[in-house]
């Protein structure tokens, strides 16, 4: 009788993550429950990564697999600031996870990410990818568990879809960051309201190109000082800030 | 004259797109979700009676279907029922139980008791194999003094002083191991019921929302319909209301819906009744 033996290396982790580009600012969020069916393994496991300055990850699906493949991607901007004395450009290291990824085509990162921050010209930028590889640069994007509930709602929001604008008006290009920061929020505080596997916190990742003014970011600081925390040090650079949250536990 | 259509229906569920059904999900075509209270239920002897708990949140697999759903169902005035499951299959189940437990009470003459419900549902259940799935925590008190129950979908039951159900059992169960004793007060069972459902409701992903409880004693029923309500929703951190005419269309058509209809009166002098 032949035989057959079954391996099955992969599993899903839930949570959602999201990005949106702004004209000269750039926010990446997910959310930190990790589960594994009906059971929460970690309320607290980070899927928001800081690669260098200007350029944050997002990771989500199968959590060893996305832990892994962030330590490998620094791993390659740490061998390149080595190389080059300075961080990888924002497109460069999109180009560079394509390549990771594709290498593992038959073996794939079961992982969807989504590459936020500021282009070298300064612009606010967000680059999606699939499991092997396939990217684009994109003003906003959703992964996960709450893709398909959060995706919508976005392209209603950002792109302004199925709306037309008043007579004599015309929808604007870019939104304000108290504008973008309020829509990720909702986006998080409703999916956990509608989807089992999102919930327990909410981390929001602030990128800022060198040239932007902070003084909208500096009111909404004064009044969360205590969520949000600043991950750059020089004051003259791009700068990077995370926002901490509370999400449903249930 | 066997084969001959009728126009009497038979009794009991028709099976007669099992067939096609089933061709159909060979086809690649699954049959339909159900929704299914992916629940926490659990019940609880105390020294006067019984308490039976519930969480509130329904599922259609990953997706929340509903936010504060009612599992604790009426069977009579002094027995409850809990169900998790499918939840038309413990929505049904329980009333068409509760309809042959009045019929029986009026027939008798009697209150009815415990165990006639238990062995009403587990001989349903037990007739549909398990197809029926409703897994339910059964409570209440009689003649005969308290009694709580676990029946499961093929029928099997359990006669215990305390009992969980459903996907947060587990969580709900260490709770009752870690903390139950006999002949606890209405206060001490009502919280160790709360702290069991909480624990399901925070840590099993097919549980949460609200706590619901009961407390059935010999003299009176209490029915405690979100008796903690831990997880209320946040306020929007901004309004979604749209601009009148948002929504693009591709024609306009006004239809007069008013009716008018001209009367002419015909002028007759004879039926002038004003006197002057």
């Amino acid at each position: 009788m032949p035989q057959t033996r079954s391996f099955d290396p992969y599993t899903e982790n839930g949570g959602t993550i999201l990005a949106i580009a702004g004209q000269d600012f750039s926010v990446i969020a997910g959310d930190t429950r990790q589960s594994e069916g009906y059971s929460i393994q970690t309320r607290y496991a980070p899927k928001v990564f800081r690669l260098t300055d200007r350029a944050v990850l997002a990771v989500n699906g199968f959590a060893a697999d996305g832990n892994m493949f962030v330590k490998k991607v620094k791993q390659r901007l740490e061998w390149y600031r080595h190389a080059h004395a300075k961080d990888m450009p924002l497109r460069a290291i999109a180009r560079l996870i394509q390549t990771m990824l594709y290498a593992k085509r038959f073996f794939p990162y079961y992982v969807y990410n989504i590459l936020g921050g500021i282009e070298e010209d300064g612009t606010g930028a967000v680059y999606s990818f699939d499991p092997v590889g396939s990217y684009e640069r994109e003003a906003c994007r959703a992964a996960g568990a709450a893709q398909s509930l959060v995706q919508p709602f976005l392209d209603n929001q950002i792109y302004f879809k199925n709306q037309v604008p008043a007579p004599g008006t015309t929808h604007p290009a870019y939104l304000s960051l108290p504008d973008v920061l309020s829509i990720v929020i909702d986006s998080f505080t409703s999916a956990t309201e509608r989807h089992i596997e999102v919930g327990d916190g909410l981390e929001i990742y602030i990128v800022f190109a060198k040239t932007r003014d902070l003084q909208d970011f500096e009111t909404i600081r004064a009044k969360n000082v205590h969520l949000i925390q600043e991950l750059t040090v020089a004051e003259d650079g791009e700068r990077i800030f995370v926002l901490r949250r509370d999400l449903k536990k249930d | 004259m066997a084969a001959a259509a009728t126009v009497y229906n038979p009794v009991g569920f028709d099976f007669s797109n099992q067939i096609r059904n089933n061709f159909l999900a060979d086809r690649g075509i699954p049959l339909p979700k159900a929704t299914s209270t992916g629940t926490t239920i659990v019940g609880c002897l105390f020294k006067d009676g019984i308490v039976l708990g519930a969480d509130t949140r329904a599922t259609e697999g990953e997706i929340v279907a509903d936010k504060n759903c009612e599992k604790i169902h009426y069977i009579t005035e002094s027995i409850r029922c809990c169900g998790a499951g499918t939840a038309a299959d413990t929505e049904f189940t329980t009333a068409m139980i509760s309809s042959n437990m009045e019929l029986h009470a009026l027939s008798t003459g009697r209150k009815p008791r415990v165990v006639t419900a238990m062995t009403m549902l587990k001989q349903y259940l037990f007739r549909y194999q398990g197809h029926v799935g409703a897994a339910l925590v059964l409570g209440g008190v009689d003649a005969t003094g308290p009694h709580l129950f676990t029946i499961h979908p093929h029928g099997s039951t359990d006669k215990l002083p305390y009992v969980t159900m459903g996907s947060g059992s587990l969580a709900a169960m260490a709770v009752f191991e870690a903390q139950w004793k006999p002949s606890m007060t209405r206060e001490e069972a009502l919280d160790l019921v709360n702290a069991a459902i909480s624990a399901g409701i925070f840590n099993d992903l097919g549980s949460g929302s609200n706590v619901d409880a009961c407390v059935i004693t010999a003299t009176k029923t209490d029915m405690l319909r979100n008796f903690v309500k831990p997880n209320e929703r946040v306020t929007k951190e901004r309004t979604y209301g749209f601009r009148r005419g948002t929504t693009a269309f591709t024609k306009e058509e006004i239809r007069n819906l008013v009716v008018h209809e001209e009367i002419i009166g015909v002028r007759d002098d004879a039926m002038d009744v004003d006197g002057s």
